[in-house]
């Protein structure tokens, strides 16, 4: 699904330069769920971004489904990002005037789709994370789990190749973090590639591979014994 | 662009962010309603004075004589020209066609006036019943001086309010009798006069008895009259000015005083005057243009302003778009429709308001200087049009340059 050669990526500021990824090769196969660690400024932030084509590479290759990523016009990895991609955020991300709804059928309104039809969708979705009674608060009306899960249905509502989550259960505390930690294994289970950035060891053993990140390459990568988030709530 | 779906999109947007939507929009409709309502006042003031000045007989002529500067004829110079009579007549019989309303005049500064034991110095005029006309003096009872009158010679007399107040105090004065010079005189109305209390502590009588009681057999101390009044305002001025120069021409040739004799004949003519008062005008809306064009700059940077703070508020919803797959265009695409639609119903809102306003109280206004405040639509149109296309440009630079953003940058701000 994700096949990753020789990416490097420096950030200038000014005369400094820091070179944050020096020469990542990393594949994904469909329906893994691996987790990317590493200690702040390892460059797991950066390589997800660069997946997900919110940042782009200095060198190295990129395929994502089959489809080389490089040059890419502002046009071309909106289309991407909105056609291969579900982006799930530390802070949630949601727009603060629209209903949980409103917010899970966005990316549908991008893909061009009738309101019903958008509505429909993204009320399936809501079910399927378990907010459907809740679809029409607002996300200051949600707590921090039911906002992550809104996301998440968010970023399923597209029905993206990848789902990708920077740090998910960042701003979360230990049980919700561990429901919706289940919800991406119950994701997962169904068939969806999904790649998680943490720091979290506890998180990332919920997953089935974990790789890990420092000073901007990868020191280990391994397949471990998936713990199911449910036997520890 | 014109997709229901966007337009929903954009509704909600605007009905989520209801305290935004209203400043934005009203700063338009204030900048818009304070230029209709200064242009309308504008046009009120106008309006105004030109009907202030033209009840003032704007077409007045006055002639009156002094003595000569010239040699003419064998005459010498420092004769006193005396009009009279037939001089008056003369004038009238030729010029006649071209006046409207003519009247000799026979006047004295301060005449002594009693009644009972009130007195005072005032102005008697002797004059026929034009001069009601002339000098725009409102009867406010009884009548003012009649043909029968001047016929008769009869000693009645038309007071000012100013007179009544002195003299009358509350007393209806109708009928009275009062006594200039000792000599007795029926008091036959009052006049008012939009020339104020000046105006008003005078009196008139009739021409033939003032050349009677004052001695002064057929002469008279000048002679005034009104030109034709036509639609268009130049042509008025043109017969009003060739008019005033015929008959100074003409009583130059009755008197013999030299053609080129400044001093013997004096012929003043208000027209010219008010020539005069409408180039004021004119400058004076020039000001209120210039003041009204000020403002819609000062709109213009505003709307601009606001659009600057609403893209900078929304980047990061941009970058959350973007991310979900929104194209850069669409999002330039959606604050331009949503600020262009905003502006245009604010401003709409404050151009219909302000006409309403200006509908509503300007017959009311009870001024002399303003009156039928109204604007133009086309013009207030146009504006409203220019301030929602100076909106959307000033808007379109920031929103382009947030859409072009890399989301990930947009996402990071707070």
């Amino acid at each position: 699904m994700i096949q990753i050669k020789d990416l490097h990526k420096s950030y200038h500021m000014g005369s400094n330069s820091l070179h944050v990824l020096k020469g990542i090769n990393f594949n994904v196969e469909e329906g893994e769920l691996v987790s990317i660690m590493g200690s702040s400024g390892s460059g797991k932030s950066t390589l997800l971004n660069i997946i997900g084509m919110l940042d782009e590479a200095d060198k190295g290759s990129y395929t994502l489904d089959g489809v080389s990523i490089k040059n890419l016009n502002e046009k071309i990895a909106a289309k991407y990002r909105n056609q291969f991609l579900g982006f799930v955020f530390q802070s949630f991300n949601l727009i603060n005037y629209k209903s949980a709804l409103d917010n899970v059928s966005m990316p549908l309104y991008y893909q061009g789709l009738k309101r019903k039809e958008r509505t429909e969708r993204a009320m399936h979705y809501l079910e399927k994370v378990g907010l459907a009674d809740w679809h029409h608060h607002l996300p200051s009306e949600l707590s921090g789990g039911q906002k992550q899960r809104v996301a998440i249905a968010r970023a399923m509502a597209s029905e993206p190749k990848v789902l990708l989550a920077d740090e998910p259960t960042g701003a979360l505390d230990t049980t919700t973090s561990y429901e919706v930690m289940e919800l991406i294994q119950q994701i997962n289970e169904e068939g969806k590639t999904i790649l998680i950035v943490t720091h979290e060891d506890d998180i990332a053993h919920m997953t089935k591979r974990i790789v890990n990140l420092k000073d901007g390459v990868i020191i280990d990568d391994k397949v471990v014994d998936q713990v199911k988030a449910k036997v520890n709530v | 662009m014109f997709s229901i779906e966007r337009w929903q999109e954009i509704f909600e947007a605007l009905s989520k962010n209801k305290l935004r939507t209203f400043l934005t929009g009203l700063s338009v409709a204030s900048g818009i309603f304070i230029l209709v309502i200064l242009l309308g006042f504008s046009k009120g003031i106008e309006n105004g004075v030109r009907t202030q000045f033209e009840q003032d007989a704007t077409n007045e002529i006055s002639i009156w004589t002094n003595v000569t500067s010239k040699e003419y004829k064998g005459l010498n110079p420092g004769r006193r020209i005396q009009l009279t009579n037939e001089s008056f007549d003369a004038v009238v019989n030729k010029y006649g066609d071209y006046l409207e309303r003519k009247s000799p005049i026979y006047s004295l500064w301060g005449a002594r006036v009693n009644y009972k034991n009130e007195s005072g110095n005032y102005r008697v005029r002797g004059t026929n019943g034009d001069y009601q006309f002339i000098e725009n003096a409102d009867i406010g009872s009884g009548r003012f001086i009649s043909a029968a009158d001047i016929a008769d010679s009869k000693k009645v007399v038309v007071i000012g309010n100013k007179v009544k107040k002195d003299l009358f105090k509350d007393e209806d004065p109708i009928n009275k009798n009062i006594s200039i010079f000792d000599m007795p005189f029926k008091v036959i109305g009052v006049y008012f006069d939009p020339g104020g209390e000046r105006e008003e502590s005078g009196m008139y009588i009739p021409i033939t008895t003032a050349q009677k009681i004052f001695n002064a057999g057929n002469d008279i101390r000048s002679m005034e009259f009104t030109s034709k009044m036509s639609d268009n305002f130049d042509e008025a001025v043109a017969l009003s000015k060739s008019v005033s120069e015929a008959i100074e021409a003409q009583l130059k040739q009755i008197h013999t005083v030299a053609p080129d004799d400044t001093s013997a004949v004096r012929v003043w003519y208000t027209l010219e005057e008010a020539k005069k008062i409408y180039s004021l005008i004119d400058t004076i809306s020039a000001v209120f243009w210039f003041v009204g064009i000020g403002t819609i700059i000062a709109g213009i940077v505003g709307v601009g302003n606001i659009m600057l703070i609403i893209v900078k508020e929304r980047t990061k919803e941009m970058g959350i778009r973007k991310a979900l797959g929104a194209q850069p265009m669409s999002i330039v695409g959606m604050i331009l429709q949503e600020a262009v639609f905003v502006t245009m119903f604010a401003g709409l809102f404050g151009l219909i308001a302000g006409l309403a306003l200006l509908e509503g109280v300007g017959p009311q206004i009870d001024s002399d200087f303003i009156k039928y405040p109204q604007v133009d639509f086309g013009i207030a149109m146009t504006t409203v049009f220019l301030l929602v296309f100076a909106g959307a440009l000033a808007g379109f630079i920031p929103a382009y340059r947030a859409a072009k953003i890399k989301p990930i940058i947009a996402l990071r701000e707070e």
